[in-house]
């Protein structure tokens, strides 16, 4: 099966750290010598128990301060799947992490204390969640040995989520009553609660259905890189290698090349594997087509009648992510999208969102740190583009500062506001 | 259904041509051992039918196993690249290094000097490494493109976010950028990698008989660099290395595995980490790896 990426998101003070060190351990995914390890440092900083934070927070001034500072990635496998698991960091300051780890996510994990219910920082994580376009989300309520197992407690907290979750674009939500600590519901269904019906936390990471979330109609191939071996056995060879952004890519298939809109058919699709008859997206292949056209890196492969759109003026949700530096309108950024480079510029931020209630906060000159906006980007050159909605490849770019070289902003891209 | 290795490698090729595409020179790490095979297969796998478009690099200690410099050499003769050898030796004969000397003297932390000096003689922007990020909590932490200053040096606060597939090669003059193609995968998935390709690596990963002696509680083999010191007596053991590197730092594990099968039953029950059963180097203290990585190390 497929390979599940899925963010934790939460401070340690929600038991995160606990919760994958459960997941971990009882899938028999930490060896002996991590384990040893983190069990001296523990003893010889003078914990009570064995902080299975250690585990993954691999950096020395993490260590040091007992904080989580960047994404650490962790890997385990059971008989059904293999994971990766993003571990980010929750604390307000850290939101550049969270969206870093939370990008390529297939599904999010966040984690509300039973004892607290929903708090600011959970609305901040879902509206995140649902802003990346993370398909799944489950909410964890943890700690729920700390309120008797109650079931009316764990209600409640669904139902304020639900409230608030309704303004939000989420379209599979999961709610799991745990005890990371004790191991209730984690692996291992809780005898405590028998009044809980739904499965396990890894019964549904092992059993989520993920191959719909790609978006297999819309026909969508960015070309990274032209193939033209210099040898004599292969004189007339001239392939298009790149990553399937979306739809299926057959032999025979009709295509259309964007910017020049010439057309062409497929005569043939490389994988690693040899020659294939199809491609999917996710595949990286090399397209091998009947014309002689003139295609270059950044150029993109579509059907004729289905077409990205294409536009210099364009509309995109903005995570600002430098700490040394605001968004200035109207400096010039270096803008990567897909395999494509161009450069633009932001003219207007429409409104900066509080991503702790939502509100929408107008007159905006700049995005500082860690701040989120819906502005207007103006490019030298067209992007092919869709929704981000409609897909995370094609709807996605990020911001290079050009006397830096930092990645300063993470965008996606949205249909104008009718 | 895809598999989870089929889309690993999709993901690890996906990178080795945006680098090909994006840096003006780049080179890739090559030592022979088996996450360093598995990125060379990989990457002819990126180009083929052309040629893989940069050369390999080498870093050599001179303090080797002769199976793997063997292996080394028919490997780039087979798959038909170009092979750079960056020498430690020659490094020190030049007297930019002093060599490592003393009973348990290694040449494993002199290697960042040679790297860094054939980077620069070479003028290669992007390295591509076999790192994986589940080998150690240091790399567990690093990016798939990671930036190097002008000294070489990583600096894990200030380490771009990278977000979806998009990569941010930007550089200055005189930087470069290190390169993990293999990031997310295991030790497991290169053994299936190799059990599905059938990869040919250097004999030493499989079980065979071997004159070693007991350090640190690993067993360290007798080789022209590495004698045992007193106290420490020399038999004749059954065993197989599970990674490969500098002669001196790097142990064997007691194993009767002789084919790809047998090594991943074992890889799948095993109950030490891959470098804690086998790196003396790691051991050095808590931070090991992510204190010689931020002066340039692989």
């Amino acid at each position: 099966m497929e390979r599940l990426h899925f963010a934790t998101v939460g401070s340690v003070d929600d038991g995160k750290s606990t919760l994958i060190g459960r997941l971990l351990y009882d899938s028999k995914s930490i060896f002996e010598d991590q384990l040893e390890h983190i069990e001296a440092v523990s003893k010889r900083r003078g914990d009570d128990y064995v902080d299975l934070s250690l585990l993954t927070d691999g950096l020395r001034a993490e260590r040091e301060q007992g904080i989580t500072i960047d994404v650490a990635y962790r890997y385990f496998a059971t008989p059904k799947r293999s994971f990766i698991i993003a571990d980010c960091p929750g604390h307000i300051q850290y939101t550049r992490n969270m969206i870093t780890g939370a990008s390529n996510a297939d599904l999010a994990i966040v984690l509300v204390d039973a004892r607290t219910g929903v708090v600011e920082q959970t609305r901040r994580h879902s509206l995140l969640v649902s802003l990346l376009g993370v398909p799944h989300l489950v909410i964890c309520v943890n700690k729920m040995d700390l309120v008797d197992y109650d079931s009316a407690i764990f209600n409640k907290i669904r139902e304020e989520f639900e409230t608030f979750a309704s303004r939000l674009d989420l379209r599979d939500v999961t709610f799991l009553p745990i005890s990371a600590l004790a191991g209730d519901n984690v692996v291992s269904r809780s005898a405590n609660m028998p009044w809980f019906e739904g499965s396990t936390l890894l019964h549904h990471l092992e059993n989520i259905y993920t191959a719909s979330d790609d978006n297999r109609i819309d026909t969508r191939f960015p070309v990274q890189y032209v193939i033209r071996p210099q040898r004599a056995d292969t004189p007339d060879y001239r392939g298009f290698a790149g990553r399937v952004a979306g739809g299926m890519l057959r032999v025979g298939d009709d295509i259309m090349v964007l910017p020049s809109g010439l057309t062409s058919t497929i005569t043939g699709i490389d994988s690693p594997d040899g020659p294939v008859e199809q491609a999917e997206p996710g595949q990286a292949v090399t397209i091998l087509l009947a014309d002689d056209l003139s295609i270059t890196r950044g150029d993109m492969l579509c059907r004729p009648n289905n077409r990205p759109r294409t536009s210099q003026e364009l509309e995109a949700m903005l995570c600002w992510m430098d700490d040394a530096a605001p968004l200035q309108l109207d400096k010039i950024y270096t803008v990567k999208h897909t395999t494509k480079l161009a450069r633009g510029k932001v003219s207007n931020v429409l409104y900066r969102l509080d991503i702790s209630n939502l509100h929408r906060e107008s007159d905006i000159k700049e995005l500082k740190f860690n701040e989120i906006g819906r502005v207007t980007l103006h490019t030298t050159s067209p992007l092919f583009f869709d929704d981000y909605h409609q897909n995370r490849t094609t709807g996605s770019f990020i911001l290079v500062d050009e006397s830096s070289g930092q990645t300063v902003a993470a965008g996606m891209l949205l249909s104008p506001r009718s | 259904m895809k598999s989870a290795l089929r889309s690993l490698i999709d993901e690890s090729v996906t990178i080795i041509r945006e680098v090909a595409a994006e840096f003006e020179r780049p080179a890739m790490l090559f030592s022979g051992g088996k996450d360093s095979v598995v990125m060379l297969h990989l990457a002819a796998r990126a180009f083929s039918p052309a040629r893989v478009p940069f050369p390999m690099l080498h870093i050599d200690t001179g303090h080797n196993f002769a199976e793997v410099i063997e292996f080394r050499d028919r490997a780039v003769r087979d798959l038909d690249v170009q092979l750079i050898i960056g020498s430690v030796q020659a490094s020190i004969d030049a007297g930019r290094i002093q060599d490592a000397t003393g009973p348990r003297a290694s040449r494993n932390p002199l290697q960042t000097v040679t790297l860094l000096d054939s980077i620069k003689e070479h003028k290669f922007d992007a390295v591509f490494g076999g790192a994986r990020r589940d080998e150690e909590r240091a790399r567990a932490k690093e990016r798939v493109y990671s930036h190097r200053d002008a000294f070489g040096q990583w600096d894990p606060k200030t380490q771009r976010p990278e977000l979806w597939g998009i990569y941010n090669g930007r550089h200055k003059p005189g930087e470069h950028f290190r390169i993990f193609p293999i990031s997310n995968w295991t030790e497991l998935d290169i053994w299936r990698f190799v059990a599905d390709y059938n990869i040919d690596l250097p004999s030493i990963y499989y079980a065979h008989r071997r004159q070693v002696f007991r350090r640190d509680n690993m067993w360290m083999a007798v080789s022209p660099f590495l004698k045992p010191e007193v106290g420490e007596s020399v038999s004749e053991e059954l065993v197989r290395f599970r990674t490969v590197g500098d002669a001196t730092c790097t142990a064997a594990i007691e194993s009767s595995a002789t084919t790809i099968e047998q090594v991943i039953a074992e890889t799948s029950v095993a109950r030490i980490t891959e470098r804690g059963a086998t790196r003396a180097d790691d051991r050095i203290s808590e931070a090991g790896m992510e204190d010689r990585k931020r002066t340039g190390y692989f």
